[in-house]
């Protein structure tokens, strides 16, 4: 009884504590304040969050609560202003090639082709390739995604969703361990959204790494995630509720539909988001 | 001799096939030419162009009645009613002697274009001769260790254009040499920004003439014991100095506004400070970079022409000055003539460099 207790109340103020072996991302007593001419704001405060090995996170919350903030303080752009993260029990210093982003503007180099873009993380990452390997993997990536007709157009010639493939590509290039996606598809029609949902979860599952990823898509959300972390609304963000979603993969988006556990899952995040 | 003019032949072939692909080139940016376009896009241009000329013609004309009638009335106040009918008879003759000196008209201006033309020819074959005949001794001289003879003429009014183009050249060169490395550097660091903000901001609105006049102190102290071409070298500096701030500005603030998503981007791939640098901010800064270089670019042809007058080295500058001087009857309208060279020279330097922004910048609509 009394056990049972103190990891409910470490749920609720907390998250929950996973074994640290199982552990690849670990967010703790995180804090983060922004000065402004008004004073400080605190943007997120007593965030504790794990991300487990080869799991797929997405993140919802209301707009402004500081989503992107915690992202890019994983991603290392972002300074801590207190706690710590650490991918594999080590502290993070900066920015780093063990951490892919993918940001919510493909924010490719428009003056490098598709090819060059993703061949500029792969030099950078795997330094004693030849050039021929590096192209390979660069190329390799690029199929991947679907573009195997563009290697050589300029990124300023692509669409939004061809952009968004190579921003991928490019991620997962560069063989992450983590990858953090901030809303990657939300400037996209919801046909592509379908198309990159399904190539971000065939690379994901192949390459077996971490995906934590921001969306305001309740079922994408769901579709996506092996659990879907709800943040409170701001300010003192931090994770309000974590909801694990139970379907097998690969899944199917009729099957998701059709189950009737989706409504329960769905009812729960739009409760939170709600309330 | 032979092989000096098969060279020049394959030189002038060069030369036209880069006018004809950059004609071109022009060609291509005019907006295309169908109906209405035709009418906004040829018609009004040449109707304008008559229209200024016929303006310009019926002003100058204006001007040479006030001019002679007080140059009539002058004789007639001064010397009587026989030098003023003398006058009169003069200035209807149309000699030369006794034109009143005033705003040439078009036609003058056409005159004096076909002079100056055929001042070259005449020069140019001129100078041929002169090769020729040299030909023989100065290779001995060289041999001999000797310097060769040079032809010491007066140069024609193309021979300035070519040398005005040569000082401008070599001073956009030393401008682009300083202001974009200076301009990478300061913008890369805040702290350097805000400390060389109010040197830039000190020294980017000094006159022209001032640059002239430090250059010239230094120049002239430097190059005492050589007996090199010191006029050039002051002017094109003077020209580099005085055009060089709007590259300094634009680069430095290109570097600086770089979109802070690259930036990101680049900190994500860990490129290196060089990686960096080469693959993402230059890239990214080129489309003002260049619109700074353009700006330099003309600044340096504007002021180059004053540079030249004051400096006295030889080019269209001093050509002005010296016409001015001269006072010859058709010395206005040569000037005139220099005038819109200038301004035509002006305006194409400006397009090729449009030209190369369009191509070598992602951003492939850069305004005109
Ligand atoms: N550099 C900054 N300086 C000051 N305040 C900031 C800064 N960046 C973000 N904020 C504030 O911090 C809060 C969280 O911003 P953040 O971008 O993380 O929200 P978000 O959850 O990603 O929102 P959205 O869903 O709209 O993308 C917002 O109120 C924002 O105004
Ligand atoms: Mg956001």
């Amino acid at each position: 009884m009394q056990v049972e207790e103190t990891v409910e109340k470490k749920y609720h103020q907390n998250g929950i504590f996973y074994p640290s072996e199982k552990v690849m991302l670990d967010l703790r007593d995180l804090k983060k304040i922004y000065p402004t001419p008004k004073g400080d704001y605190v943007v997120l405060e007593h965030l504790n969050l794990q991300i487990l090995k080869e799991e797929f996170v997405t993140i919802i919350g209301h707009s402004g609560c500081g989503k992107t903030t915690m992202l890019s303080m994983i991603a290392g752009l972002n300074v801590i202003s207190g706690g710590n993260i650490s991918v594999l029990g080590n502290p993070i210093k900066g920015p780093g090639p063990d951490r892919g982003v993918i940001f919510q503007a493909p924010s490719l180099m428009p003056w490098m082709t598709a090819l060059q873009n993703v061949m500029l993380g792969v030099n950078r990452v795997f330094p004693h390739a030849t050039k021929g390997q590096r192209k390979d993997i660069a190329k390799y990536y690029l199929q991947k995604v679907g573009l195997e007709l563009a290697f050589n157009k300029k990124a300023a010639e692509l669409s939004q969703g061809e952009q968004q493939r190579v921003g991928i590509a490019r991620a997962f290039a560069i063989k992450p361990k983590v990858l953090l996606l901030d809303e990657p598809f939300g400037m996209l029609d919801s046909l592509t959204r379908g198309e990159l949902q399904d190539i971000l979860i065939e690379i994901w599952n192949k390459e077996k790494i971490t995906a934590v990823m921001i969306t305001h898509d309740v079922d994408e959300a769901i579709f996506l995630a092996d659990r879907v972390v709800m943040m409170t609304s701001g300010p003192r963000a931090k994770i309000g509720d974590v909801l694990e979603i139970a379907f097998e993969r690969p899944r199917s988006r009729k099957a998701v539909l059709d189950h009737d556990d989706y409504y329960k899952y769905r009812k729960h995040l739009i409760d939170f988001l709600e309330h | 001799m032979k092989q000096s003019v098969a060279v020049n032949k394959s030189e002038e072939l060069k030369v036209a096939g880069m006018l004809k692909t950059l004609l071109f080139k022009i060609n291509f940016t005019l907006p295309r030419l169908d109906g209405k376009g035709l009418a906004r896009n040829l018609l009004i241009p040449v109707v304008s162009i008559i229209l200024f000329i016929v303006l310009w013609h019926f002003g100058a004309k204006a001007l040479f009645t006030i001019e002679a009638d007080y140059k009539i009335q002058k004789a007639l106040t001064e010397q009587g009613q026989v030098a003023a009918d003398l006058t009169q008879a003069c200035i209807d003759s149309g000699d030369i002697s006794c034109q009143p000196n005033t705003l040439p008209s078009p036609a003058q201006v056409w005159a004096s274009f076909n002079t100056l033309i055929a001042d070259h020819k005449v020069i140019s074959a001129d100078k041929l001769a002169f090769r020729e005949k040299t030909a023989a001794i100065n290779e001995k001289r060289i041999a001999q260790g000797k310097e060769p003879i040079t032809y010491t003429g007066r140069p024609s009014f193309v021979d300035q254009i070519f040398t005005s183009l040569k000082t401008v050249f070599a001073g956009f060169v030393l401008a682009f040499l300083i202001a974009v490395p200076i301009g990478v550097i300061i913008g890369l660091s805040k702290t350097l920004r805000n400390s060389f903000n109010w040197l830039i901001q000190i020294f980017k609105p000094v006159s022209p003439v001032v640059w002239l006049l430090l250059v010239f102190m230094i120049v002239k102290t430097m190059t005492k014991d050589s007996n090199q071409d010191s006029a050039f070298i002051i002017s094109f500096i003077s020209v580099g100095l005085c055009a060089m701030w709007a590259t300094l500005v634009n680069t430095a603030m290109g570097v600086s506004s770089v979109d802070k998503d690259y930036i990101n981007v680049a900190k994500v791939l860990k490129l290196g400070p060089l990686q960096k640098v080469f693959k993402v901010i230059l890239p990214s800064s080129l489309p003002l970079i260049f619109t700074g270089l353009r700006i330099t670019l003309s600044v340096a042809w504007m002021v180059l022409i004053a540079i030249e007058l004051l400096a006295q080295s030889p080019g269209l500058g001093s050509f002005v000055w010296e016409e001015f001087q001269n006072g010859a009857n058709d010395s206005n309208s040569k000037i005139i003539v220099a005038m819109f060279v200038i301004g035509i020279i002006g305006f194409l330097l400006d397009r090729i460099m449009l030209i190369i922004q369009n191509t070598v910048s992602f951003n492939k609509n850069a305004t005109a």
